[in-house]
């Protein structure tokens, strides 16, 4: 079984007050802190543990610059065999659209069963590559999966469904599989694992090697500003002490069919 | 001159990090209560290669070098210091078999140490020995034969209750004219006849770790259990403080960058006068003098522990790298809580904790008075 996981280094955004660059065109991220995208990690180990028990091997890869190696240095150390970094230059010309076209290009030379990619990504959780990539590719698919189980040249999987319902489904390989975050628990990384990461492969490609022009990258989607959503009218504060709170937060609720 | 870390170095940053994150800060309140560690987390620790990352490949360890220890301390001891000795000082004192065992000794006791299946310790401290350890230190070991018998008491020996082994300084040549010359390191096996430790309450911090008084009577250990040679044991503790002074500076910038990041945390949020804590000067300048003083401590651990890691052992970069961060530590973390008013006097609040952990960097492995001295006898000699 042969897996490649897609993922993307993320910032840290808990508890930060982001701040919007000059251009108005996304967020100041200099001062941020990085790491291994969330619903990324859960697709990694599940790569790695359908390893563990089936064999084969696991690819992690990223479009990026160096420092966006870390999580790949990551995956290596929870126990992918290899991974590619796509030296692309300035990620910001990029919609995921050309994200997609790249990873597509590097995915469709790789010997492959599965693919995997999360959800989405904790930036600006667009949640596209996954399945525009299985288009792409012209792969079968599953989205917002919360449990795999292989079976002969197939795939069973659990998606989520909005109102809490489930949906099970059996898709031929090879498949496209976008994880959702909850499938697994990610383990630790080990001192014994970072040892070995530094001695698995780590290739890095450029567009020119991929054979992709900048043409076929344009952007589809242009982002014209972003903003903060300015203050609205209309919130109420509720004070007291906490039972009386709760009692008119009830009254509140009722009274507008939120609760019965 | 380059202030990076390696690739790898940062890789260990993190990993330690997200461990400590995502391990310590459920239980953190409850060891700290009441006094107590669940082994469990030790284990965990080890498993992931955390616990005794000196000891070398061959003893079944990762054989990383003392910054590596140092980045994982400071780590561990940002999220929280108890747990962070509790965990990373369980192979306290290994370092000495490591340089100075035989063969067999490190075959015998290190690799326990670096899977978490044992714990270690080492006892200098008795109750009338501190800082004058070579004159005073009075437990005896008598040689009978093929064995030592050892009579007295150790106290403040951490992990002295939970400990499988421990390595104790015991006094061998008391008539030996030449005072660092009288005592050695042996091992102690703790289940044997005659061994007592009794574990210390009532700490003020970094209570989640093991503090025990220990007595000997009539302890009897084979003489293959004498680390080293017969009258080296004051070499081979200095050898053992040089390493470990400059984990405690690690475990000192770590609680004083945990006292920060609540502070920063804690003065965004808080109101006062209509304003964030944050938006006021006397608060900025607090913030400004930690960020720097952590800093400066970090930059002497880094130092230090490089230097070692390089071959060249320099006591009075030690010294003040222990000393400064020590002192550093306890005030940082007194900033903290008056930056967190009266909620930081409140046992929920980490800061509290902080404030009372951050004492002990400056009495164990050489109170910062005795640091002081090892810098001053090195410049002025």
């Amino acid at each position: 079984m042969d897996i490649v996981v897609c993922v993307k280094r993320v910032p840290l955004t808990e508890e930060v007050d982001l701040v919007i660059d000059a251009q108005k065109k996304g967020v100041k991220k200099d001062q941020l802190a990085f790491v291994l995208n969330d619903w990324d990690n859960y697709a990694i180990e599940e790569a790695i543990l359908l390893k563990e028990k089936h064999g084969g091997t696991v690819t992690a890869i990223t479009v990026g610059n160096e420092d966006d190696e870390e999580v790949l240095r990551r995956c290596l150390a929870m126990g992918a065999d290899r991974a590619i970094r796509v030296e692309a230059g300035d990620m910001s010309r990029f919609d995921s659209f050309g994200i997609v076209k790249i990873l597509s290009q590097v995915v469709k030379d790789l010997p492959y069963d599965l693919v995997f990619t999360g959800v989405l990504a904790d930036d600006d959780s667009y949640g596209m590559v996954g399945m525009m990539m299985a288009e792409e590719l012209n792969l079968n698919h599953s989205s917002m999966v919360t449990a795999i189980e292989l079976e002969d040249g197939k795939v069973r999987t659990t998606s989520e469904l909005e109102g809490g319902l489930g949906e099970v489904s059996v898709v031929d390989l090879p498949a496209l599989i976008t994880i959702q975050t909850g499938i697994n628990e990610p383990r630790y990384v080990s001192i014994l694992g970072i040892r070995k990461a530094a001695k698995k492969e780590l290739k890095v490609m450029d567009l020119a090697e991929l054979g992709v022009s900048d043409g076929e990258l344009a952007p589809r989607a242009i982002i014209e500003e972003v903003y903060l959503p300015p203050e609205t009218e209309g919130a109420q504060i509720l004070t007291g002490d906490p039972d009386k709170i709760a009692g008119d937060l009830v009254e509140i609720l009722t009274k507008k069919g939120v609760m019965e | 001159m380059d202030f990076d870390l390696s690739k790898e170095q940062k890789d260990i940053v993190s990993a330690a990090r997200e461990f400590a994150q995502g391990e310590f800060p459920d239980r953190a309140e409850e060891f700290d209560r009441d006094e107590t560690f669940d082994e469990t987390l030790h284990k965990k620790a080890a498993e992931l290669g955390f616990v005794g990352t000196f000891i070398k490949d061959e003893y079944g360890g990762p054989g990383m070098g003392l910054l590596e220890y140092c980045l994982i301390f400071e780590e561990f001891s940002a999220v929280d210091p108890g747990i962070a000795v509790a965990i990373l000082i369980s192979s306290y004192g290994a370092e000495i078999v490591q340089e100075f065992g035989s063969e067999e000794q490190k075959r015998r006791y290190l690799p326990p140490l670096a899977s978490g299946e044992a714990v270690t310790g080492s006892a200098f401290t008795e109750p009338d020995a501190g800082s004058d350890l070579a004159s005073a230190t009075t437990t005896t070991a008598v040689r009978e034969n093929d064995v030592y018998v050892i009579n007295g008491s150790k106290m403040f020996i951490t992990n002295g209750d939970r400990a499988d082994y421990l390595i104790c300084f015991v006094q061998t040549d008391p008539d030996n004219p030449d005072r660092h010359r009288r005592h050695s390191m042996i091992m102690v096996e703790t289940d044997r006849d005659g061994f007592e430790a009794n574990h210390l309450t009532g700490k003020l911090g970094v209570r989640a770790s093991d503090t025990a008084e220990l007595s000997f009577s009539n302890v009897r250990v084979p003489c293959s259990n004498l680390v080293g040679d017969p009258g080296n044991g004051f070499a081979e503790a200095m050898y053992l403080f040089n390493l470990d002074r400059v984990v405690v500076a690690a475990q000192a910038v770590g609680t004083a960058r945990g006292a920060l990041e609540e502070s920063i945390q804690h003065v965004k949020k808080r109101i006062a006068f209509n304003a964030p804590l944050a938006s006021f000067q006397s608060i900025q300048f607090k913030i400004a003098d930690m960020f720097t003083w952590i800093q400066a401590g970090r930059n002497l651990v880094y130092e230090a522990a490089w230097r070692i890691d390089q071959g060249t052992i320099d006591p009075k970069l030690i010294a003040a790298a222990k000393s400064f961060c020590g002192q550093m530590a306890v005030k940082c973390a007194d900033m903290a809580l008056q930056m967190h008013g009266g909620y930081g006097y409140l046992a929920e609040y980490k800061v509290q904790r902080l404030f009372r952990d951050a004492k002990i960097t400056e009495i164990y492995e050489g109170t910062t008075e005795i640091e002081k001295i090892i810098m001053a006898r090195n410049l002025l000699k």
